[in-house]
């Protein structure tokens, strides 16, 4: 179903493309306005000049290219729903995710144009965000509104001191929109950290599913038999499988500084007290790691 | 006959010139004046520390004593930039620690720095006076100590809002008996506790200190011992100023401020009790800066303080402030220049707080001087917008938060485009604006033809179609930073476009709708120009080319490709578009 509308949009972009001069679509390098300009002219159509005040329309000017455009958003909107995830979309550290907990769309066109975004672009309707992880958890949507990464644009020495504010005057109960909790995630022998937002979670499951599609790139070595990201074997819970194969411990720093095994307490109260993770060697975690092996047989 | 002033008498001259902007044109006059003006430029500011590697600036410039450099793009501070992304200050210490040894200055925004780097600093530049870190990160308390203990004529070290892995507060005991020249320290963004006897004594045996701006830490009954031996104080940033009410804390409190008769500016307040605000009233009078934006005090208790402040000239505070005491602001402080109001719970469904447009058009009528504003609300509309931008057409800077993203005019449900058109087309020296609401192409065709003076635009959630980016690349003719997100602007405007980008300092565009194909485009056709894929689904070349980017990073460059890209970042250039097509 899917795949045969975003397929006829397509195509029906590309009768456009025919109707309209070609030359109009053709990718082209100018200076601001001359060349633009130009063509533009030997067709009669001006970006310019009285087509633009036109107020046709609704005030929005008749232009081939916007309606080009308009062409290519329907297919970017369409496509937004109820499309796959990506595997290799971080919920953390990058754009909103539209996860649905489908199936990786094996629609190229569709899932690429499903990446970026997680709403419906262009929409004149004051639509709301959406961040899909309620619907990944298949839980009730919090009674704050779903938050878009990097919106309101706070910075997060702010943020953090809020958060602070507001659970100290206990303003916020119930609410799960006290805002972000990014914590740096490090991992012994990778070049550079990761940033989390441990709020985009719910369970310790999910926080070691995403934290091992983040650092596969940097086991996979060591993981030779079963390698790829994206087969089954890896999919669930695989940060503990990651642990057994290739002696990983994940552990987490508190409030107090002291370094603690994750797992061991409440996921609230493990993103309460929670300041930074490390993904720690096992041979490090002396006294830790046979612990963490007995801690993740038993959560399986 | 060649008639010319000996290169003395021009040195003596250009010495007189300031700004960059001046020196750079003075370098273009012949090439006499490249060399004199080269030799004889101190300060250096670098917008983009990829736009030009070290080795390029100390060929040109020799003889640098200050330098200032900014790294990540802007909307890293919301988290946009992926970690390790780059902006690493090391090369750069690197190369200035054997080039210029007398360095003085470093002021940078953005940029990891490490521990390394700061010892580096320490070590390399022996009359070092002055380190800015502005939202920086990488480094520790470790670093800071390398400086306290190193820099012997050490003036200002400031870490406004950088993330420091705060391992204990010892480094403040690390400047030696017998360091005197501190007149500014900003720790305000530290979380541990310092020593408070060696900040006692450091703060007693500096007799220049200026600005000192505490960490949350610092309780409230220290305080007075600390102004009592620091009367000269200009700028003041207290602690964590809630306690337990007791009159002799509030008296001491009291009587300490009153010996401080030259402070200007005050902040931290974080906790803040309201019943000790009141021990600050007589120095009130002649506070011209006011940050109160981490206080969580009501209205009537900011209406209490504002009030004894006619010579405000900035204040930032949080929405709790409300219309009333916004309405109060406009009645007391008439010379009033920037205002910034922060968003007490941004992601709360409903307001807490009565803080409307209304507001910000009673401050934009009644304050004649304000021309910087930073307004985080939850309703807006075409009329009140109109109504600044006819209050205030002085307005430089307006920066406008409609915390829902995409909101129309709550009384007509219309796009916000007429209301932000009437801010640049009233508000003629507007240097930099940041729209947000519900706005179509439209908006953007009325800042490409009428922002004239526009350097830098932010842009979220908005436009319909390429017409809106294409009218702000072939308009905003001071255009230096733009910065997009979320936003269906695509292939078709930044092509068209591409030698706008060279006039530009940068270009910022994520979760829109640009190809990969087009920026391979772009970047083979614009040598001079680094076009950066960030994406961390992979390889753009495992996917089609017309499948959007996640994050498209553009800046002009003389220092060609990054060499340390982490590897969810890719340069577009010729040799890339070979391989990978």
């Amino acid at each position: 179903m899917e795949n045969s509308s975003s397929s006829s949009i397509v195509s029906t972009e590309s009768e456009k493309n025919s109707v309209l001069n070609l030359k109009e679509t053709e990718l082209r390098l100018g200076l601001p306005g001359s060349d633009f300009l130009e063509k533009k002219a030997g067709t009669g159509i001006s970006l310019f000049g009285k087509d633009l005040k036109d107020e046709g329309n609704n005030g929005f000017s008749q232009i081939p290219l916007k309606n080009l455009v308009s062409g290519a958003k329907r297919v970017f909107s369409d496509a937004i729903d109820g499309s796959g995830k990506w595997g290799f979309s971080m919920k953390g550290g990058s754009e909103v995710d539209l996860g649905n907990g489908g199936s990786e769309n094996n629609n190229t066109l569709q899932s690429c144009l499903a990446g970026p975004s997680g709403k419906e672009i262009g929409n004149p309707n004051p639509a709301k965000p959406v961040e899909d992880k309620n619907n990944e958890n298949n839980s009730t949507a919090p009674a704050s509104k779903a938050q878009v990464v990097g919106w309101p644009p706070i910075r997060s020495f702010r943020k953090n001191t809020l958060a602070t504010n507001l659970s100290k005057n206990n303003v916020v109960e119930g609410k799960s929109g006290l805002g972000c909790v990014y914590v740096k995630v490090s991992m012994d022998g990778a070049p550079y950290l990761r940033k989390i937002d441990l709020k985009t979670y719910c369970s310790y499951a999910e926080l070691s599913s995403a934290l091992e599609k983040m650092f596969s790139c940097f086991t996979i070595g060591q993981y030779a038999p079963h390698g790829l990201p994206g087969q089954e074997h890896l999919r669930e819970n695989c940060l503990k499988d990651l642990l057994h194969g290739s002696e990983y411990v994940l552990t987490y720093e508190d409030k107090d500084s002291d370094w603690m095994l994750v797992g061991d307490v409440p996921w609230e109260m493990f993103t309460d007290s929670c300041k930074r993770l490390r993904i720690m060697k096992g041979s490090d975690a002396t006294g830790l790691a046979p612990r963490a092996m007995q801690k993740c047989k038993s959560q399986s | 006959m060649a008639y010319s002033f000996p290169e003395e008498v021009l040195e003596y001259v250009f010495a007189f010139l300031s700004s960059d902007k001046d020196r750079n044109a003075v370098s273009l006059v012949c090439k006499s004046w490249y060399e004199i003006e080269r030799w004889c430029r101190r300060r250096i500011f670098i917008g983009n520390c990829y736009a030009v590697s070290p080795q390029i600036v100390i060929r040109r410039f020799p003889e640098v004593s200050a330098v200032k450099i900014k790294g990540k793009p802007h909307f890293a501070d919301f988290n946009l930039v992926p970690e390790g992304w780059g902006a690493y200050l090391y090369p750069w210490i690197s190369a200035m620690a054997r080039s210029y040894p007398w360095l003085e200055e470093i002021k940078l925004k953005r940029m990891v720095v490490t521990d390394e780097s700061l010892e580096l600093i320490s070590k390399s530049f022996k009359n070092f006076k002055v380190l800015v870190l502005s939202s920086c990160e990488g480094f520790t308390t470790d670093g800071l100590a390398s400086i306290a203990a190193n820099c012997r004529n050490l003036r200002e070290l400031d870490l406004k809002e950088s993330e420091v892995e705060d391992l204990s507060g010892h480094w403040l005991s690390h400047f030696p008996d017998n360091f005197t020249s501190l007149v500014s320290l900003n720790m305000s963004c530290l979380g541990s506790e310092v020593s408070f006897s060696a900040l006692e004594r450091l703060v007693s045996r500096c007799p220049n200190l200026k600005t000192l701006r505490l960490n949350r830490a610092v309780p409230v009954e220290k305080l007075p011992s600390l102004l009592r031996r620091a009367p000269q104080l200009v700028e003041f940033g207290t602690g964590a100023y809630s306690a337990e009410i007791r009159t002799d804390i509030f008296s001491n409190l009291v009587e300490a401020f009153s010996g401080c008769k030259h402070l200007k500016s005050l902040s931290g307040f974080w906790d803040v009790v309201p019943a000790y605000l009141p021990a600050m009233y007589n120095v009130c009078s002649r506070i011209t800066s006011l940050n109160l934006s981490y206080a969580t005090v009501q209205s009537p208790d900011l209406v209490e303080l504002i009030s004894q402040c006619p010579n405000l000239k900035c204040l930032w505070v949080l929405d709790y402030i409300e219309d009333a005491g916004l309405k109060a602001l406009s009645s007391y402080c008439k010379d009033l220049q920037e205002l910034r109001v922060f968003p007490s719970d941004p992601y709360g469904a409903e307001p807490n707080v009565s803080l409307t447009e209304q507001g910000l058009v009673t401050v934009s009528a009644g304050c004649p001087k304000l021309q910087s504003v930073l307004y985080f609300c939850r309703q807006m509309s075409n009329a009140a917008l109109i109504a600044i931008a006819r209050n205030r057409p002085n307005l430089i800077r307006f920066r406008l938060c409609i915390i829902e993203p995409q909101a129309p005019d709550y009384l007509t449900l219309e796009p916000l485009d007429t209301g932000f058109g009437a801010i640049v087309e009233h508000c003629k020296q507007l240097r930099r604006l940041s729209l947000s609401g519900l706005l179509t192409d439209r908006v953007f065709e009325y800042i490409g033809t009428h922002a004239e003076k526009l350097e830098m635009l932010s842009i979220a959630f908005a436009g319909d179609s390429d017409l809106g980016l294409h009218y702000v690349l072939s308009g905003c003719e001071s255009l230096r930073k733009l910065e997009i997100r979320d936003c269906p602007f695509g292939d078709k405007a930044l092509l068209a476009n591409a030698a706008k980008l060279e006039t530009m300092r940068s270009l910022w565009m994520s979760s829109c709708s640009v190809s990969y194909g087009a920026c391979k485009l772009l970047g083979q056709k614009m040598p001079r120009l680094n076009v950066e894929v960030i994406d961390e689904r992979g390889p753009p070349d495992s996917r089609p080319e017309t499948c959007p980017v996640e994050k498209l990073y553009v800046y002009r460059t003389v220092a060609g490709p990054r060499v340390d890209k982490p590897d969810f970042v890719w340069t577009m250039d010729e040799d890339a578009a070979l391989r990978l097509s």
